[in-house]
C-alpha cells in the first residue's frame, strides 16, 4: 500500500514579520513538517501518465495474478493517479469474469493474515497516488466464471464517485508475481 | 528583519535546541512502537507445536506427521480463495528453495488448508502445481484441519463479506519442522528473503 499524500505547494510562511521568536517558531515548524514529508521529493511523479494533465483519474500497471481451475477468487493489483484537485474514490467494479468485485485491504499484525472488506470505497487523494498491492489493498474478483489463465488481458471497470467509470485490462501474471512485470525479484 | 537582542536571540536558539531533543525523543519512540516483531523464540515453543496430523493429498492418500518422518518441512496454512498473502508466501518459498541449490531438495513445502468446505484436494492439487516446486497440499474433514491447527497453536476464523461471500483470517506465518516434527523456527511474513533463506539453510543442516 502506497498512499502518496500530495506535496504542498508552499513551504510554512516562515519568517514574514519576523522576531527571534517567531523565526524559531517557524524552523521548529518546518522541522516537523519535514518528517512526516519526507517522501515527497522522491516519490513524486512515479509513473505519472501524459494525459495527467487532463486532471482525471487514470489507471495504470493493472495486473493479476492467475488461477488454478477450482479456486473462485482471484485478486487485482492496480495504480490509480488523481492529478485533480480534488480526492476521489474507488466506490466499486465489475468484471464479466466474476460475480462480484470488492475492495480488500490486508491486515497482517500479530503473524495473522486478515483480508477486510473496504465496504465504504477508498480514497484517492487529490493529486496522490494509491498504489493496491500484496499485502496492502487489492481488488477482489470473487466467484470467478473461469481461471485467471497467465498471460490473458481481463477486462476489468472501476468505479469511481467523481470520476465514474475507468476500464482496464488486467495482465494476468504467474502466481509467483510480485508486480506487473513477470519478473520477481526478491 | 530586525536585529535582535543577543539574550532573545540566545532564547530562541535554546528553544530550537529544545525541540530538536523532543523531535529526536519523538522519533526515537516512534521506531521503537513501530519495530517490525521478532519472532518468537523457538526454543520456548519447540516442544509445545506441532505433533501428530492426518490429512488428505491431492491423490486421496493420507498424509500424517509419520509420512514426513525423517524430513524437515516448511508449513503455511492457507486457503485458495486468498489472492494475496497466500500465493505471495508460497511463492516466495519456492523462490528461496530455487536458492538453496544442492540443499533445495532436503525439505518439504507443506500447504494446509483452512477452508476444507470450498477446498477439495483436487483444488488443493492443481493450486500448488501453478508454483512451479512440489508443493504437499494438504485439506481434510473439518475435524482434521482443526486438529493439525490446535496442535501447531496456530488460528484461523472465518469472516463472512457482503455478499454472502466469506473470507478467512488465518496465521501467515510458516513454521519450520526439523527433521523430529519439532519446531525449528518461524518465518513472519515481514522477514527478508535473505533473513528466510538463511533459516531454511539451518532448517535443512540441523
Amino acid at each position: 500500500m502506497t498512499v502518496i499524500p500530495r506535496c504542498p505547494q508552499r513551504q510554512p510562511k516562515a519568517a514574514v514579520a519576523a522576531g527571534p521568536r517567531r523565526v524559531a517558531k517557524a524552523i521548529a515548524a518546518a522541522l516537523v513538517l519535514a518528517l512526516p514529508l519526507s517522501a515527497c521529493g522522491s516519490a513524486s511523479n512515479t509513473g505519472a501518465p501524459t494525459e495527467a494533465a487532463a486532471g482525471r483519474i487514470t489507471v495504470e500497471r493493472a495486473w493479476s495474478r492467475e488461477t488454478a481451475p477450482g479456486q473462485d477468487a482471484g485478486g487485482a493489483f492496480l495504480t490509480i493517479v488523481n492529478p485533480g484537485s480534488a480526492p476521489d474514490r474507488l466506490i466499486g467494479g465489475t468484471a464479466p469474469i466474476a460475480d462480484d468485485v470488492q475492495i480488500h485491504m490486508v491486515d497482517m499484525t500479530g503473524g495473522v493474515m486478515r483480508m477486510r472488506q473496504l465496504t465504504e470505497g477508498l480514497e484517492i487523494p487529490a493529486g496522490g497516488t494509491v498504489t493496491l498491492k500484496p499485502g496492502g489493498y487489492h481488488i477482489m474478483l470473487m466467484d470467478l466464471q473461469q481461471p485467471l489463465d497467465r498471460g490473458e488481458a481481463v477486462p476489468l471497470t472501476l468505479e469511481f464517485e467523481n470520476a465514474g467509470r475507468v476500464e482496464v485490462n488486467l495482465a494476468v501474471q504467474p502466481i509467483g508475481a510480485a508486480g506487473p512485470e513477470e519478473a520477481h525479484h526478491d | 528583519m530586525t536585529d535582535p537582542a543577543p539574550a532573545s536571540r540566545l532564547k530562541a536558539l535554546r528553544t530550537i535546541l529544545w525541540l530538536l531533543v523532543l523531535l529526536a525523543a519523538g522519533a526515537g519512540l516512534y521506531a521503537l512502537l513501530n519495530r517490525s516483531e521478532e519472532p518468537p523464540e523457538a526454543a520456548a515453543y519447540a516442544d509445545a507445536v506441532g505433533g501428530s496430523f492426518a490429512l488428505t493429498a491431492p491423490d486421496g492418500s493420507v498424509v500424517t506427521d509419520q509420512t514426513l518422518a525423517g524430513r524437515p518441512f516448511a508449513l503455511f496454512f492457507g486457503f485458495t480463495r486468498c489472492p494475496d498473502v497466500c500465493p505471495t508466501t508460497l511463492a516466495r518459498l519456492a523462490q528461496l528453495r530455487k536458492r538453496m541449490g544442492a540443499d533445495s531438495d532436503k525439505f518439504e513445502i507443506v500447504f494446509v488448508s483452512i477452508d476444507p468446505e470450498s477446498d477439495t484436494p483436487e483444488d488443493i492439487g492443481r493450486y500448488v502445481a501453478l508454483f512451479d516446486t512440489p508443493i504437499i497440499g494438504l485439506t481434510g474433514t473439518r475435524e482434521q484441519v482443526d486438529a493439525i491447527v490446535g496442535a501447531y497453536h496456530a488460528f484461523y476464523e472465518k469472516v463472512p463479506t457482503e455478499g454472502g461471500g466469506y473470507t478467512v483470517d488465518h496465521t501467515a506465518s510458516v513454521f519450520l519442522m526439523d527433521r523430529e516434527g519439532r519446531l525449528q523456527s518461524i518465518i513472519d511474513h515481514h522477514e527478508s528473503a535473505e533473513t528466510s533463506l538463511e533459516k531454511l539453510e539451518r532448517l535443512v543442516s540441523a
